[in-house]
Protein backbone atom coordinates (compact mmCIF):
# COMPACT_ATOMS: atom_id res chain seq x y z
CA UNK A 1 0.00 0.00 0.00
CA UNK A 2 1.33 3.30 -0.90
CA UNK A 3 0.44 6.48 1.39
CA UNK A 4 -0.53 9.71 0.03
CA UNK A 5 2.73 11.04 0.60
CA UNK A 6 4.99 9.11 -1.31
CA UNK A 7 2.21 8.98 -4.51
CA UNK A 8 2.84 12.19 -7.11
CA UNK A 9 -0.15 13.63 -8.25
CA UNK A 10 -0.52 15.17 -11.63
CA UNK A 11 -3.63 16.92 -12.12
CA UNK A 12 -4.09 16.79 -15.96
CA UNK A 13 -7.64 17.56 -15.59
CA UNK A 14 -9.26 20.39 -18.00
CA UNK A 15 -6.50 19.63 -20.19
CA UNK A 16 -7.26 17.76 -23.45
CA UNK A 17 -5.62 14.57 -25.05
CA UNK A 18 -2.62 14.19 -25.09
CA UNK A 19 -2.25 16.91 -22.76
CA UNK A 20 -2.51 13.81 -19.72
CA UNK A 21 -0.23 11.91 -21.21
CA UNK A 22 2.87 14.30 -21.69
CA UNK A 23 2.37 15.39 -17.72
CA UNK A 24 2.58 11.44 -16.97
CA UNK A 25 5.72 10.74 -19.43
CA UNK A 26 7.06 13.86 -17.85
CA UNK A 27 6.25 12.26 -14.61
CA UNK A 28 8.05 9.73 -15.26
CA UNK A 29 11.08 10.64 -16.58
CA UNK A 30 11.47 12.86 -13.51
CA UNK A 31 10.83 10.06 -11.38
CA UNK A 32 12.86 7.40 -9.78
CA UNK A 33 12.15 3.50 -10.21
CA UNK A 34 9.86 2.34 -7.72
CA UNK A 35 7.84 5.45 -7.23
CA UNK A 36 4.04 5.80 -7.86
CA UNK A 37 2.50 8.55 -9.99
CA UNK A 38 -1.33 9.41 -9.67
CA UNK A 39 -2.13 11.26 -13.30
CA UNK A 40 -5.66 12.71 -13.21
CA UNK A 41 -7.63 13.35 -16.70
CA UNK A 42 -11.12 14.38 -17.47
CA UNK A 43 -10.37 13.33 -21.09
CA UNK A 44 -11.82 10.68 -22.58
CA UNK A 45 -8.74 9.55 -25.07
CA UNK A 46 -6.55 9.12 -22.22
CA UNK A 47 -8.69 5.74 -21.52
CA UNK A 48 -6.76 4.55 -24.22
CA UNK A 49 -3.87 6.43 -24.24
CA UNK A 50 -2.19 5.90 -20.84
CA UNK A 51 -2.54 2.28 -20.27
CA UNK A 52 -1.48 1.65 -24.01
CA UNK A 53 1.65 3.78 -23.19
CA UNK A 54 2.48 2.38 -20.03
CA UNK A 55 2.70 -1.03 -21.90
CA UNK A 56 4.96 -0.28 -24.32
CA UNK A 57 7.07 2.23 -21.97
CA UNK A 58 7.35 -1.09 -19.89
CA UNK A 59 5.77 0.53 -16.47
CA UNK A 60 3.22 -1.04 -14.20
CA UNK A 61 -0.34 0.59 -14.51
CA UNK A 62 -1.38 0.25 -10.86
CA UNK A 63 -5.14 0.69 -11.65
CA UNK A 64 -7.57 3.07 -12.85
CA UNK A 65 -10.16 4.59 -10.50
CA UNK A 66 -13.22 6.47 -12.24
CA UNK A 67 -14.43 9.31 -10.07
CA UNK A 68 -17.66 10.97 -10.50
CA UNK A 69 -16.02 13.10 -13.69
CA UNK A 70 -12.20 11.98 -14.56
CA UNK A 71 -10.54 9.26 -13.73
CA UNK A 72 -7.18 8.18 -11.61
CA UNK A 73 -4.68 6.72 -13.44
CA UNK A 74 -1.73 4.95 -10.74
CA UNK A 75 1.42 3.95 -12.62
CA UNK A 76 4.29 2.32 -11.01
CA UNK A 77 7.44 3.60 -12.92
CA UNK A 78 9.55 -0.02 -13.51
CA UNK A 79 12.63 1.01 -15.32
CA UNK B 1 -1.93 55.89 -0.72
CA UNK B 2 1.49 54.24 -1.01
CA UNK B 3 2.69 53.92 -5.07
CA UNK B 4 2.50 49.95 -4.71
CA UNK B 5 4.75 48.01 -7.01
CA UNK B 6 4.20 45.59 -9.40
CA UNK B 7 7.65 43.82 -10.88
CA UNK B 8 7.87 41.92 -13.90
CA UNK B 9 10.36 39.17 -14.51
CA UNK B 10 10.62 38.09 -18.32
CA UNK B 11 10.59 40.50 -21.71
CA UNK B 12 8.98 38.08 -23.75
CA UNK B 13 4.92 38.30 -25.36
CA UNK B 14 3.53 37.73 -21.66
CA UNK B 15 5.51 40.23 -19.48
CA UNK B 16 5.41 42.62 -21.84
CA UNK B 17 1.40 42.53 -22.18
CA UNK B 18 1.26 42.72 -18.51
CA UNK B 19 3.79 45.41 -18.27
CA UNK B 20 2.09 47.56 -20.58
CA UNK B 21 -1.66 47.06 -19.43
CA UNK B 22 -0.77 47.88 -16.09
CA UNK B 23 0.85 50.71 -16.95
CA UNK B 24 -1.94 51.77 -18.95
CA UNK B 25 -4.61 51.39 -15.96
CA UNK B 26 -2.05 53.48 -13.47
CA UNK B 27 -1.00 56.95 -12.72
CA UNK B 28 2.83 56.77 -11.45
CA UNK B 29 1.15 57.85 -8.00
CA UNK B 30 -0.85 55.14 -7.96
CA UNK B 31 1.99 52.35 -9.05
CA UNK B 32 4.89 51.75 -10.50
CA UNK B 33 5.47 49.04 -13.13
CA UNK B 34 8.99 47.48 -13.34
CA UNK B 35 9.90 44.81 -16.42
CA UNK B 36 12.96 43.20 -15.37
CA UNK B 37 14.90 41.55 -18.68
CA UNK B 38 18.45 39.48 -19.27
CA UNK B 39 18.96 41.42 -22.78
CA UNK B 40 16.82 43.84 -22.56
CA UNK B 41 15.97 42.45 -26.01
CA UNK B 42 12.11 41.04 -27.30
CA UNK B 43 12.62 37.72 -29.79
CA UNK B 44 9.51 37.15 -32.11
CA UNK B 45 10.65 33.02 -31.14
CA UNK B 46 7.94 31.77 -34.04
CA UNK B 47 10.31 33.03 -36.72
CA UNK B 48 12.99 31.21 -35.42
CA UNK B 49 11.95 27.90 -37.95
CA UNK B 50 12.02 30.10 -41.20
CA UNK B 51 15.61 31.70 -40.29
CA UNK B 52 16.57 27.71 -40.58
CA UNK B 53 15.18 27.14 -43.77
CA UNK B 54 16.90 30.67 -45.05
CA UNK B 55 13.00 32.54 -45.75
CA UNK B 56 13.70 35.35 -42.76
CA UNK B 57 16.34 37.51 -41.46
CA UNK B 58 17.35 36.75 -38.01
CA UNK B 59 17.32 41.14 -37.55
CA UNK B 60 13.63 40.82 -38.09
CA UNK B 61 12.89 38.98 -35.38
CA UNK B 62 14.31 41.48 -32.74
CA UNK B 63 13.46 44.09 -31.15
CA UNK B 64 14.56 46.76 -28.19
CA UNK B 65 12.17 45.72 -25.82
CA UNK B 66 12.25 49.36 -24.35
CA UNK B 67 10.70 50.15 -28.21
CA UNK B 68 8.17 47.99 -27.13
CA UNK B 69 7.11 49.54 -23.21
CA UNK B 70 4.93 52.32 -22.42
CA UNK B 71 6.92 55.36 -21.09
CA UNK B 72 5.95 54.46 -17.79
CA UNK B 73 7.18 51.11 -17.65
CA UNK B 74 10.73 51.11 -15.71
CA UNK B 75 12.91 48.42 -17.64
CA UNK B 76 15.48 47.11 -15.80
CA UNK B 77 18.14 45.19 -17.77
CA UNK B 78 19.47 42.30 -15.42
CA UNK B 79 18.75 39.04 -14.32
CA UNK B 80 16.75 37.82 -11.48
CA UNK B 81 19.02 35.19 -9.13
CA UNK B 82 16.55 34.91 -6.50
CA UNK B 83 13.08 35.37 -5.34
CA UNK B 84 12.41 35.84 -1.96
CA UNK B 85 8.71 35.75 -0.93
CA UNK B 86 8.97 36.07 2.41
CA UNK B 87 10.69 39.47 2.30
CA UNK B 88 8.15 39.97 -1.45
CA UNK B 89 11.74 40.92 -2.70
CA UNK B 90 13.79 39.83 -6.16
CA UNK B 91 17.95 40.27 -6.14
CA UNK B 92 19.31 40.78 -9.22
CA UNK B 93 22.73 39.88 -10.49
CA UNK B 94 24.49 42.85 -9.82
CA UNK B 95 23.33 42.84 -5.96
CA UNK B 96 20.24 45.25 -5.93
CA UNK B 97 17.24 43.79 -5.09
CA UNK B 98 12.99 45.08 -5.85
CA UNK B 99 10.67 44.76 -3.58
CA UNK B 100 7.06 43.74 -4.99
CA UNK B 101 3.37 43.93 -3.74
CA UNK B 102 2.45 42.03 -6.94
CA UNK B 103 5.90 39.37 -8.92
CA UNK B 104 4.63 38.41 -12.13
CA UNK B 105 7.59 35.49 -13.38
CA UNK B 106 7.12 35.32 -16.65
CA UNK B 107 10.21 34.04 -17.71
CA UNK B 108 9.46 31.21 -20.30
CA UNK B 109 11.07 28.23 -20.63
CA UNK B 110 15.10 27.33 -20.34
CA UNK B 111 16.71 25.29 -22.94
CA UNK B 112 18.73 22.50 -21.23
CA UNK B 113 21.07 20.32 -24.11
CA UNK B 114 23.27 19.31 -21.72
CA UNK B 115 20.68 17.04 -19.80
CA UNK B 116 20.75 14.47 -23.12
CA UNK B 117 24.14 13.38 -23.21
CA UNK B 118 25.46 13.49 -27.04
CA UNK B 119 23.00 16.26 -27.96
CA UNK B 120 25.04 19.28 -28.27
CA UNK B 121 27.67 17.34 -30.32
CA UNK B 122 24.59 15.36 -32.61
CA UNK B 123 21.59 17.54 -32.70
CA UNK B 124 19.90 20.73 -34.64
CA UNK B 125 17.62 22.63 -33.65
CA UNK B 126 15.59 26.03 -34.35
CA UNK B 127 14.54 26.56 -30.75
CA UNK B 128 17.55 29.78 -30.33
CA UNK B 129 18.32 32.09 -33.12
CA UNK B 130 21.63 30.60 -32.99
CA UNK B 131 20.30 27.17 -33.09
CA UNK B 132 18.43 28.11 -36.75
CA UNK B 133 21.78 29.77 -38.11
CA UNK B 134 23.42 25.92 -37.52
CA UNK B 135 20.70 24.04 -39.11
CA UNK B 136 20.61 26.49 -41.97
CA UNK B 137 23.83 25.96 -42.77
CA UNK B 138 23.58 22.05 -42.28
CA UNK B 139 20.41 21.92 -44.20
CA UNK B 140 22.30 23.80 -47.33
CA UNK B 141 24.96 21.70 -46.83
CA UNK B 142 23.01 18.23 -46.89
CA UNK B 143 22.61 16.65 -50.35
CA UNK B 144 21.07 13.08 -49.38
CA UNK B 145 20.04 10.85 -46.46
CA UNK B 146 17.70 10.20 -43.91
CA UNK B 147 16.54 12.83 -41.57
CA UNK B 148 15.24 12.30 -38.47
CA UNK B 149 12.70 14.84 -36.56
CA UNK B 150 11.87 14.61 -33.14
CA UNK B 151 11.74 15.78 -29.73
CA UNK B 152 14.09 15.33 -26.82
CA UNK B 153 11.83 15.73 -24.21
CA UNK B 154 8.02 16.69 -23.35
CA UNK B 155 7.05 19.09 -22.24
CA UNK B 156 8.50 21.67 -25.19
CA UNK B 157 7.57 24.64 -26.06
CA UNK B 158 5.07 24.99 -29.29
CA UNK B 159 4.04 21.01 -29.57
CA UNK B 160 3.04 21.74 -33.59
CA UNK B 161 6.54 22.90 -34.16
CA UNK B 162 8.16 18.94 -34.73
CA UNK B 163 5.20 18.05 -37.15
CA UNK B 164 5.47 21.62 -38.95
CA UNK B 165 9.47 21.10 -39.55
CA UNK B 166 8.86 17.92 -41.06
CA UNK B 167 6.68 19.36 -43.42
CA UNK B 168 9.06 22.09 -43.88
CA UNK B 169 11.78 19.95 -44.75
CA UNK B 170 9.82 18.23 -47.60
CA UNK B 171 8.78 21.40 -48.78
CA UNK B 172 13.05 22.71 -48.91
CA UNK B 173 14.10 19.35 -50.18
CA UNK B 174 11.19 19.72 -53.29
CA UNK B 175 11.92 22.63 -54.38
CA UNK B 176 15.64 22.15 -53.67
CA UNK B 177 15.17 19.08 -56.47
CA UNK B 178 16.73 16.81 -53.73
CA UNK B 179 13.64 15.55 -52.03
CA UNK B 180 14.27 11.83 -53.64
CA UNK B 181 17.84 11.73 -52.19
CA UNK B 182 16.37 12.62 -48.85
CA UNK B 183 14.36 10.44 -46.25
CA UNK B 184 12.10 11.96 -43.47
CA UNK B 185 11.50 10.26 -40.06
CA UNK B 186 9.35 11.76 -37.51
CA UNK B 187 9.20 10.32 -34.39
CA UNK B 188 7.03 10.94 -31.91
CA UNK B 189 6.61 10.86 -28.02
CA UNK B 190 2.57 10.45 -27.51
CA UNK B 191 0.09 8.30 -29.34
CA UNK B 192 -0.25 9.89 -33.21
CA UNK B 193 2.11 12.42 -34.52
CA UNK B 194 0.06 15.48 -34.00
CA UNK B 195 -0.89 15.99 -30.15
CA UNK B 196 -4.02 17.28 -31.20
CA UNK B 197 -6.70 14.49 -31.73
CA UNK B 198 -8.67 16.55 -34.17
CA UNK B 199 -6.23 17.55 -36.06
CA UNK B 200 -4.38 14.65 -36.40
CA UNK B 201 -5.97 13.27 -39.07
CA UNK B 202 -5.16 16.67 -41.18
CA UNK B 203 -1.54 16.09 -40.28
CA UNK B 204 -1.57 12.48 -41.12
CA UNK B 205 -2.69 12.92 -44.86
CA UNK B 206 0.09 16.01 -45.36
CA UNK B 207 2.36 12.86 -44.23
CA UNK B 208 1.24 10.58 -46.59
CA UNK B 209 0.68 12.61 -49.16
CA UNK B 210 4.95 14.12 -48.82
CA UNK B 211 6.25 10.65 -48.15
CA UNK B 212 7.13 11.79 -44.70
CA UNK B 213 7.53 8.22 -42.23
CA UNK B 214 6.33 8.11 -38.75
CA UNK B 215 6.95 6.26 -35.33
CA UNK B 216 4.47 7.08 -32.30
CA UNK B 217 5.27 6.52 -28.75
CA UNK B 218 8.95 7.32 -29.68
CA UNK B 219 10.59 9.07 -26.34
CA UNK B 220 14.16 9.69 -26.33
CA UNK B 221 16.22 8.40 -23.99
CA UNK B 222 19.71 8.39 -25.40
CA UNK B 223 21.49 9.39 -28.63
CA UNK B 224 24.53 7.16 -29.94
CA UNK B 225 26.63 9.68 -31.58
CA UNK B 226 29.32 7.16 -33.09
CA UNK B 227 26.29 5.01 -34.47
CA UNK B 228 24.73 7.70 -35.46
CA UNK B 229 21.21 6.75 -34.12
CA UNK B 230 18.35 7.27 -31.20
CA UNK B 231 17.20 5.00 -29.23
CA UNK B 232 13.71 5.30 -26.82
CA UNK B 233 12.54 4.71 -23.22
CA UNK B 234 10.30 2.37 -25.01
CA UNK B 235 13.26 0.32 -26.80
CA UNK B 236 13.56 0.99 -30.31
CA UNK B 237 16.85 2.46 -32.13
CA UNK B 238 16.72 4.63 -35.14
CA UNK B 239 19.28 6.06 -37.29
CA UNK B 240 20.02 9.15 -38.86
CA UNK B 241 22.17 11.31 -41.02
CA UNK B 242 20.57 14.41 -39.62
CA UNK B 243 19.05 14.83 -36.42
CA UNK B 244 16.49 17.68 -35.47
CA UNK B 245 15.53 17.26 -32.31
CA UNK B 246 13.84 20.12 -30.38
CA UNK B 247 16.13 20.35 -27.00
CA UNK B 248 15.25 19.06 -23.67
CA UNK B 249 13.68 22.27 -21.49
CA UNK B 250 12.99 22.75 -17.78
CA UNK B 251 11.69 25.89 -15.89
CA UNK B 252 13.29 29.05 -15.24
CA UNK B 253 16.51 29.02 -13.54
CA UNK B 254 15.88 31.71 -10.96
CA UNK B 255 12.56 29.31 -9.84
CA UNK B 256 14.71 26.72 -9.38
CA UNK B 257 17.23 28.32 -7.20
CA UNK B 258 14.56 29.88 -5.09
CA UNK B 259 12.74 26.49 -4.44
CA UNK B 260 9.75 27.82 -5.94
CA UNK B 261 9.86 25.27 -8.83
CA UNK B 262 8.61 21.50 -9.36
CA UNK B 263 11.21 18.55 -10.20
CA UNK B 264 11.24 20.00 -13.75
CA UNK B 265 11.76 23.92 -12.55
CA UNK B 266 8.27 24.47 -13.61
CA UNK B 267 6.34 27.13 -11.49
CA UNK B 268 3.26 25.52 -9.67
CA UNK B 269 0.24 27.64 -10.90
CA UNK B 270 -3.34 27.90 -10.64
CA UNK B 271 -4.56 27.15 -14.24
CA UNK B 272 -7.39 29.39 -13.94
CA UNK B 273 -6.35 32.52 -11.58
CA UNK B 274 -2.66 32.11 -12.46
CA UNK B 275 -1.52 32.99 -8.91
CA UNK B 276 1.03 30.36 -7.87
CA UNK B 277 -0.09 27.69 -5.61
CA UNK B 278 1.99 28.43 -2.74
CA UNK B 279 2.53 33.02 -3.10
CA UNK B 280 -0.96 34.00 -4.31
CA UNK B 281 1.08 37.34 -4.70
CA UNK B 282 3.39 35.73 -7.05
CA UNK B 283 1.66 35.20 -10.37
CA UNK B 284 2.99 32.31 -13.12
CA UNK B 285 2.75 33.51 -17.03
CA UNK B 286 3.07 31.48 -19.95
CA UNK B 287 5.79 28.79 -20.79
CA UNK B 288 8.04 28.87 -17.06
CA UNK B 289 4.60 27.51 -15.34
CA UNK B 290 3.11 24.24 -15.16
CA UNK B 291 -0.26 25.29 -16.53
CA UNK B 292 -1.48 22.33 -18.81
CA UNK B 293 -1.65 24.27 -21.91
CA UNK B 294 0.65 24.35 -24.80
CA UNK B 295 3.38 26.38 -23.78
CA UNK B 296 3.59 29.28 -26.21
CA UNK B 297 3.21 32.90 -27.54
CA UNK B 298 -0.87 32.77 -27.48
CA UNK B 299 -1.10 31.28 -24.40
CA UNK B 300 1.07 33.91 -22.47
CA UNK B 301 -0.75 36.46 -24.39
CA UNK B 302 -4.35 35.79 -23.37
CA UNK B 303 -3.00 34.99 -20.35
CA UNK B 304 -1.32 38.34 -19.48
CA UNK B 305 -4.92 40.03 -19.76
CA UNK B 306 -6.02 37.45 -17.21
CA UNK B 307 -3.03 38.44 -14.86
CA UNK B 308 -3.09 42.53 -15.74
CA UNK B 309 -6.72 42.20 -14.40
CA UNK B 310 -6.11 40.46 -11.55
CA UNK B 311 -3.70 42.94 -10.47
CA UNK B 312 -5.40 45.84 -10.94
CA UNK B 313 -8.19 44.24 -8.72
CA UNK B 314 -5.90 43.41 -6.18
CA UNK B 315 -4.45 46.81 -6.17
CA UNK B 316 -7.30 49.00 -5.87
CA UNK B 317 -8.75 46.67 -3.24
CA UNK B 318 -11.32 44.67 -5.61
CA UNK B 319 -12.35 40.57 -5.94
CA UNK B 320 -10.47 39.19 -8.27
CA UNK B 321 -13.02 37.48 -10.83
CA UNK B 322 -10.75 37.06 -13.92
CA UNK B 323 -10.05 33.55 -14.76
CA UNK B 324 -7.83 32.26 -17.39
CA UNK B 325 -10.08 30.01 -19.44
CA UNK B 326 -7.40 27.56 -21.23
CA UNK B 327 -7.62 29.52 -24.46
CA UNK B 328 -4.80 29.00 -26.76
CA UNK B 329 -5.09 29.63 -30.80
CA UNK B 330 -2.29 29.01 -33.53
CA UNK B 331 -1.17 28.58 -37.31
CA UNK B 332 0.92 25.78 -38.71
CA UNK B 333 2.64 26.28 -41.90
CA UNK B 334 2.46 23.04 -43.97
CA UNK B 335 4.35 24.11 -46.81
CA UNK B 336 3.61 24.60 -50.29
CA UNK B 337 1.85 28.09 -49.02
CA UNK B 338 -0.78 26.06 -47.10
CA UNK B 339 -1.59 26.11 -43.42
CA UNK B 340 -4.02 24.91 -40.86
CA UNK B 341 -5.28 27.08 -37.59
CA UNK B 342 -6.65 26.17 -34.21
CA UNK B 343 -8.00 27.17 -31.66
CA UNK B 344 -9.06 25.91 -28.08
CA UNK B 345 -9.38 25.93 -24.62
CA UNK B 346 -10.04 24.03 -21.32
CA UNK B 347 -13.88 23.40 -22.14
CA UNK B 348 -13.77 23.24 -26.37
CA UNK B 349 -10.97 20.97 -28.41
CA UNK B 350 -10.12 22.52 -31.46
CA UNK B 351 -12.49 21.74 -34.42
CA UNK B 352 -10.25 19.64 -37.11
CA UNK B 353 -9.14 22.86 -39.77
CA UNK B 354 -9.71 22.96 -43.30
CA UNK B 355 -5.68 23.34 -44.92
CA UNK B 356 -5.46 25.99 -47.17
CA UNK B 357 -4.02 29.44 -48.52
CA UNK B 358 -6.01 31.38 -45.72
CA UNK B 359 -4.49 30.13 -42.81
CA UNK B 360 -1.06 30.24 -44.37
CA UNK B 361 -1.78 33.88 -45.22
CA UNK B 362 -2.69 34.31 -41.12
CA UNK B 363 0.66 33.28 -40.03
CA UNK B 364 2.55 35.39 -42.65
CA UNK B 365 0.11 38.29 -41.77
CA UNK B 366 0.72 37.98 -37.69
CA UNK B 367 4.49 37.33 -38.17
CA UNK B 368 4.44 41.11 -39.53
CA UNK B 369 1.75 42.63 -37.09
CA UNK B 370 2.83 40.65 -34.06
CA UNK B 371 5.24 43.92 -32.94
CA UNK B 372 2.14 46.55 -33.99
CA UNK B 373 -0.53 44.66 -31.80
CA UNK B 374 0.76 42.14 -29.49
CA UNK B 375 3.00 43.47 -26.86
CA UNK B 376 1.15 47.04 -26.65
CA UNK B 377 -2.09 44.65 -25.24
CA UNK B 378 -3.94 46.14 -28.25
CA UNK B 379 -5.55 42.94 -29.35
Amino acid sequence: MVSAEQKIVLDARGSFCPGPLMELIRGIKQAKVGEVLEVWSSDQGSRKDIPFWIQKAGHELVGVFEEPSYARFVVKKLR
Amino acid sequence: MAVKKVVVLGGGVGGTIVANLLAKRFRPEEAEVTLVDKTGKHVYQPGFVYVAFGRTKPKSLVRDERKLLRKRVRLVIGEAVRIDPAGRKVHLADGTALAYDRLVIALGARLVPDELPGYAEAAHHFYSLEGALKLKEALRAFRGGRIVVTVASVPYKCPPAPSEAACQLDYYFTKKKLRDKVAIHFLSPLSRVFPLEPVNPVVEQIFAKHDIQSTIFFNVESIDTNAKTVTSIEGETVPYDLLLMIPPHRGAKVVEDSGLGDRGGWLPTDKHTLRTKAHPEIFGLGDCTDVPVSKSGAAAHFQAKVIAESIAADLTGQPATARYDGHVMCYCDAGYHKGISMSFDYEHPPVPPPLGLKDWLGKMVLNKVYWYLVPSGRV
